[in-house]
């Protein structure tokens, strides 16, 4: 969860100071559920992705330096600065890319789920997206696909509250996004998304259900990201006092105040963890400095196989 | 030409004939039964046989498993096909109407099309959207336009227009070989169309024309059931001395240029014919080509692109037709070229 926070943290920093291209979302504040979901995957499990997605890259294994390379546009980057934020992916590895159209990745993860199914891989696949996706037609359409085919395919909806600035209130009529598994025949399952073993605990459930062929589950995680929609964002849509109500339950310190008071680690080896993670990442900023600029001559590679 | 691959030495008196929807189906179940990664979905395909019959009789030898029956939900199923694709599968897609590709529009020209790219050269979509595309079934505005240049104008997707059945059989096949996302236009009008096709497995290169008739006056460039009106349209000319060449591009991405480019060399006069609306249509860019090409120097006319009016099409069937290029048309625009002083 630290490695995610300082990597997202370190990449406002550079934004704010221009030395990074394009846009980025940040995932300050819903790292619990990136970590809980993927922390009870394998391997081979595949996961799809969202445009603010640096934490289920981290979580799903990915390496920070070839992140950060990537959002400094470098050759060393997981999309060899073709992606940027908004489309690392590292199939061979089961992460089958961010998104940059909301709901976009959501029939994508089917399709995954259905390869897995007709070549009898064993593998399942989670399907990352927000709150706003749910309201696109894709979403509808690829969990009712799912669900009447019994696919392996766990979607997890990460509720920050907002579409960019749309409240959640204002968009859905009903209470629960979770609880439209209803009307396709599918358990659904709310989760405290800053709470990571509770995430945890309700992934892991689902992980039985769906290995063991029952079927997709919809888990939706209440959460909250910290920062704007994007570098543009003001906030003007909602408060002060909402924001500090939402970091008062910061799930990294939920998580290490919990460990401590069990007495599993100390309050030094905490910060011990806080500082490495921390280090890394200022690494990570300069493997991608240090990375070279993709040659012009790549420019046409990789439009067709 | 047929492709080297066409076995020619049959002997076409005791070889059989079949129809354009026959040789899609003959192609889809060769290929399935080669390669258990081949599967086909998409809505009524199953025991219903797809709404033009092509796929009929398919789920009884393969099974609901790679015969996928699907809900009414375009972009699912395209985006569900994609998603397999990327792991591993061979999926290919009916559409029931090429129009509805619009529904799966974000899949796509924003996920197939770009995935491999976006992700730095990770990952191959490989995969084959059939649709049936076309007027002429009096099936009026939203099952019968011709939208072809909307998904040429993405970088990443390979689009195929076949007009005849041995082609549809052969560039099927090569379609699915293909490492990436291909769209595969059937026009309605050629389903019943029948003509010898090889029982044998053979593939059309994606990227290769056929020039349907050799002529030395004027180059017709035609796709779809066009290429049928420019060969009627070139019988007649014969006729008043007119000696016209039809070039059947069969791709129009990857476009075989050189073959086009060559004809123009020799006739010094060209018409581009398609069944879709002209205005912004793919003919423009074959013209464009053309123009920027080594042929502009040996033109004698100039290019003229045929194509249909710029309206949504019509049901009367009076008014169908006149939307959309006739044997007349095309005519009348070889004679122009060619006696233009």
């Amino acid at each position: 969860m630290w490695s995610i926070r300082w990597f997202d943290e370190k990449v406002d920093e550079f934004f704010a100071k221009g030395m990074i291209h394009g846009t980025t979302h940040l995932c300050v504040g819903q790292e619990a559920s990136a970590v809980g979901v993927c922390a009870m995957l394998e391997d081979k499990d595949k996961i799809t992705s969202t445009h603010r997605g640096h934490g289920h890259c981290i979580a799903k294994g990915a390496d920070p330096d070839r992140m950060m390379a990537e959002l400094f546009g470098r050759e060393t980057g997981y999309c060899k600065g073709k992606g940027g934020s908004m489309h690392i992916a590292d199939v061979e590895k089961g992460n089958l890319g961010a998104n940059g159209i909301v709901g976009g990745g959501i029939p994508l993860a089917v399709g995954a789920a259905l390869t897995s199914k007709m070549r009898q891989e064993g593998y399942i696949t989670v399907c990352f997206f927000g709150d706003g996706a749910a309201n696109e037609g894709s979403f509808h359409e690829a969990v009712n696909l799912a669900a009447i085919w019994d696919l392996p395919v766990i979607f997890v909806c990460e509720n920050n509250q907002y579409g960019m600035s749309g409240p959640v209130k204002d968009m859905v009529k009903i209470e629960n996004i979770a609880d439209r598994a209803l009307g396709y025949g599918i358990p659904g399952h709310v989760v405290d998304g800053n709470n990571l073993p509770e995430v945890m605990t309700v992934m892991k459930e689902a992980v039985e259900y769906t290995r063991n062929g029952s079927g997709p589950v919809l888990i939706e995680a209440k959460t909250y990201r910290w920062k704007g929609h994007s570098k543009s964002d003001a906030k003007k849509y909602r408060t002060r006092e909402e924001e500090k109500e939402w970091k008062d339950k910061d799930p990294i310190r939920f998580f290490q105040d919990a460990l401590i008071e069990r007495g599993i680690i100390t309050e030094e080896e905490a910060d011990t963890v806080k500082k490495a993670t921390k280090a890394s990442i200022e690494r990570s900023v300069e493997f991608a400095e240090q990375s070279p600029e993709p040659s012009a001559d790549t420019l046409l590679e990789d439009v067709y196989a | 030409m047929q492709s080297s691959a066409v076995n020619s030495s049959n002997n076409k008196e005791t070889t059989r004939s079949i129809t354009f929807a026959e040789a899609v189906r003959e192609a889809l179940s060769q290929e399935m039964r080669e390669d258990q990664d081949v599967f086909i979905l998409g809505e009524d395909i199953g025991v219903y046989g797809g709404a033009f019959g092509v796929t009929r009789g398919m789920i009884e030898e393969f099974g609901p498993e790679r015969v996928r029956n699907t809900p009414i939900s375009e972009a699912a199923i395209t985006g569900a096909a994609i998603g397999s694709a990327l792991t591993g599968m061979k999926p290919v897609v009916e559409l029931q109407f090429s129009d509805f590709i619009t529904i799966a529009m974000d899949q796509l020209a924003n996920q197939a099309a770009k995935l491999r790219y976006m992700y730095g050269g990770k990952g191959n979509v490989p995969m084959v959207l059939r649709t049936p595309s076309g007027s002429g079934t009096g099936a009026a505005a939203q099952h019968s336009q011709s939208l072809e240049a909307w998904v040429a104008h993405v970088p990443g997707l390979k689009v195929v227009q076949p007009s005849t059945a041995s082609d549809a059989k052969g560039l099927l096949k090569a379609a699915i070989a293909d490492p990436n996302p291909v769209i595969f236009y059937e026009h309605k009008l050629l389903y019943k169309t029948q003509e010898h096709v090889p029982e044998e497995a053979y593939t059309i290169p994606l990227g290769e024309a056929d020039v349907k008739r050799e002529g030395t006056d004027v180059t017709i460039v035609a796709t779809a059931v066009m290429v049928h009106k420019a060969l009627e349209a070139a019988e007649k000319l014969a006729e008043e001395g007119i000696d016209v060449e039809v070039i059947d591009p069969r791709t129009l991405v990857p476009l075989d240029e050189q073959t086009i480019v060559d004809s123009v060399k020799k006739t010094g006069k060209v018409i581009v014919v398609h069944e879709a609306v002209k205005r912004g249509g793919y003919g423009g860019e074959i013209a464009s080509m053309i123009a920027e090409s080594e042929a502009f120097d040996y033109l004698d006319a100039p290019i003229r692109r045929l194509g249909a009016l710029p309206i949504p099409v019509p049901y009367n069937p009076a008014l169908e037709k006149a939307m959309v290029p006739q044997v007349d048309d095309i005519m009348q625009a070889a004679r122009d070229s060619v006696h233009r002083r």
